[in-house]
């Protein structure tokens, strides 16, 4: 099934990261997902964790340049949240045959391959940012994800000017890509 | 010092931050200089995955945002706020096997001791112990053979022979084959009645007492064969609400009856016979069951003891292989050849009996 020009629209807005789309699609799916996974040896806790990576995938795939989703967002969402959730209870040892074959899936090994290798950059990036140590993972944070100017953010750490501010910064910089790329080239 | 201005410059040439000549002026400097270049494209690198780093960190804020609103909305549900009701599903969904498991051997356990309470508790009052017998009788004679006594002896029984039952049988073949029910036979040899009160010596040519079947061969000089049969012999099951009649042997005259099929299946959802709602008495057993084309649908052959009507009759398509059976064990016998169509098609029901009628006989059983 085509996702409707409705379902498109949600979509659109959760590539650009917007709150309405995303409370509607989180909405949408998430009952479904949660009564899958308590269904299935889950948890609570358990059930958001597997429903909001799935989230991400589905972002990622919003996001690429060659995204078409030929199912609607439950079915897609369901087929992920399903993949992700067998794969943990089998790293678990808890494999249930309870699962029933009987729900609509897609294929996502594709996809969720992709989103793995993403899910194993971030941890690196995030690793490399926790060993950083402050000030060096704040200043990074508002400016690389945060967004912030040099100006507000010598403002905001107590520089004297947006210059010393943004030395600071670079120094931080060449520390976190150390950091990094030693981390990303084992990986790789 | 000189590491950061590079990196600045790197930054601010990949953030397109440059003017034209200080861009030129980069570009050669990293042509010539394979270092820059190295880090050009590290950093460019870099920079994508702090993008993605960023963006995701963002969504999964988001996402959080979005899973406490919506909790808080009450729109989704989750263990915190309901937690009685979500720990009471959660450990259902645990246990529910082990819950399944122990409700049963639980069910097993009181049916058990109810039934033993049953088998040993003292005669307490009449009501109960009636009650209990009858509850016995329903297992052990739920079903009545509508075999009875008869007192009368005569002609070609032999002349110390007792008669120990009888029942009703009719032609498969104008030759003198007659099928009728095992349970009939319980004897030691039978003599059939036709409806003009004629005797004639027959044998049993094969019996199977699983099916309840047996096939009787008339083996006496007194009789002529007929020409052929009016009805015929359905191979195929017959549907619900059928109209059925019945012609058989109760008492010494031949006795009509009419009813309609009732359930596919007969006692116990038996599959080889149907059950049928019509008035059957002893003696009735081993009696054809008819439908409204004359074609025979079964032969009639328990009831049920303590539901008024409730009867049983054998699927006519048994016939078939009580035949095959007889012509595989007995190759001296004549072949059978069973009568594959009906001649009472659209007659009227007066008519039908009429013709029939002689081809129905009384089986009586005896002990020498």
């Amino acid at each position: 099934m085509k996702a409707d020009t409705n379902e498109q629209a949600l979509l659109k807005g959760l590539a650009n990261n917007d709150s309405k789309a995303i409370d509607t699609i989180y909405k949408d799916n998430f009952n479904m997902v949660q009564a899958f996974i308590l269904h299935n040896n889950g948890s609570y806790d358990d059930a958001r964790d597997v429903f909001q990576e799935a989230m991400i995938a589905l972002y990622e795939k919003a996001q690429s340049e060659s995204f078409v989703l030929t199912c609607q967002i439950k079915t897609y969402v369901y087929s992920i949240c399903r993949r992700l959730w067998l794969k943990r209870l089998q790293q678990m040892g808890r494999y249930s045959n309870q699962v029933d074959n009987l729900d609509e899936t897609v294929p996502v090994e594709e996809d969720l391959e992709m989103h793995e290798k993403r899910n194993a950059e971030f941890a690196i990036m995030d690793s490399a940012m926790g060993s950083l140590g402050e000030p060096c993972k704040s200043l990074l944070e508002g400016y690389y994800i945060k967004k912030m100017g040099m100006q507000e953010l010598a403002a905001e750490f107590g520089y004297t000017n947006a210059d010393n501010a943004k030395n600071q910064k670079y120094k931080c910089l060449m520390r976190l890509k150390k950091l990094f790329f030693s981390k990303y080239n084992i990986g790789e | 010092m000189d590491d950061i201005l590079l990196l600045e410059a790197i930054e601010r040439y990949l953030g397109g931050d440059m003017d034209a000549t200080e861009r030129n002026y980069f570009e050669t400097l990293r042509k010539n200089t394979p270092e820059i270049d190295q880090m050009v494209v590290e950093h460019s690198m870099f920079l994508h995955q702090m993008d993605i780093y960023s963006v995701h960190r963002n969504l999964k804020l988001s996402l959080q945002a979005a899973h406490s609103k919506l909790v808080e909305r009450g729109e989704i549900n989750e263990g915190g706020e309901l937690t009685p009701k979500g720990r009471v599903i959660q450990l259902w969904n645990k246990y529910k096997k082990v819950v399944a498991i122990a409700a049963s051997v639980g069910g097993v356990i009181a049916l058990v001791i109810s039934g033993l309470a049953i088998y040993f508790s003292p005669v307490v009052n009449g009501n109960q112990i009636q009650q209990l017998s009858k509850a016995i009788e329903v297992i052990q004679r739920n079903q009545q053979y509508q075999g009875k006594l008869i007192n009368e002896v005569k002609s070609k029984i032999p002349e110390n022979a007792k008669l120990i039952s009888g029942g009703s049988g009719f032609l498969i073949d104008p030759k003198g084959f007659i099928i009728t029910n095992a349970h009939v036979l319980k004897g030691s040899g039978a003599v059939v009645v036709n409806n003009k009160g004629e005797e004639f010596n027959a044998v049993i040519a094969h019996i199977d007492l699983d099916k309840d079947l047996a096939i009787l061969r008339i083996d006496d000089q007194d009789y002529t064969p007929l020409a052929s049969l009016p009805y015929s012999i359905r191979k195929n099951n017959t549907e619900l609400g059928e109209q059925i009649f019945t012609l058989g042997y109760p008492r010494n005259d031949i006795v009509y009856g009419e009813g309609y099929l009732s359930a596919r299946t007969g006692y116990n959802s038996d599959s080889l016979s149907y059950q049928v709602q019509i008035s059957a008495n002893p003696g009735n057993s081993g009696g054809p069951v008819f439908n409204n084309n004359g074609e025979v649908i079964g032969i009639l052959s328990t009831r049920q003891a303590e539901a008024e009507g409730v009867a049983f009759a054998v699927k006519s398509k048994n016939i078939y292989t009580l035949v095959d059976e007889l012509a595989k064990n007995d190759s001296s016998i004549e072949k059978i050849k069973l009568p594959l169509h009906s001649s009472l098609k659209g007659m009227d029901r007066r008519k039908q009996i009429t013709s029939v009628e002689n081809c129905v006989f009384y089986v009586k059983a005896f002990n020498k």
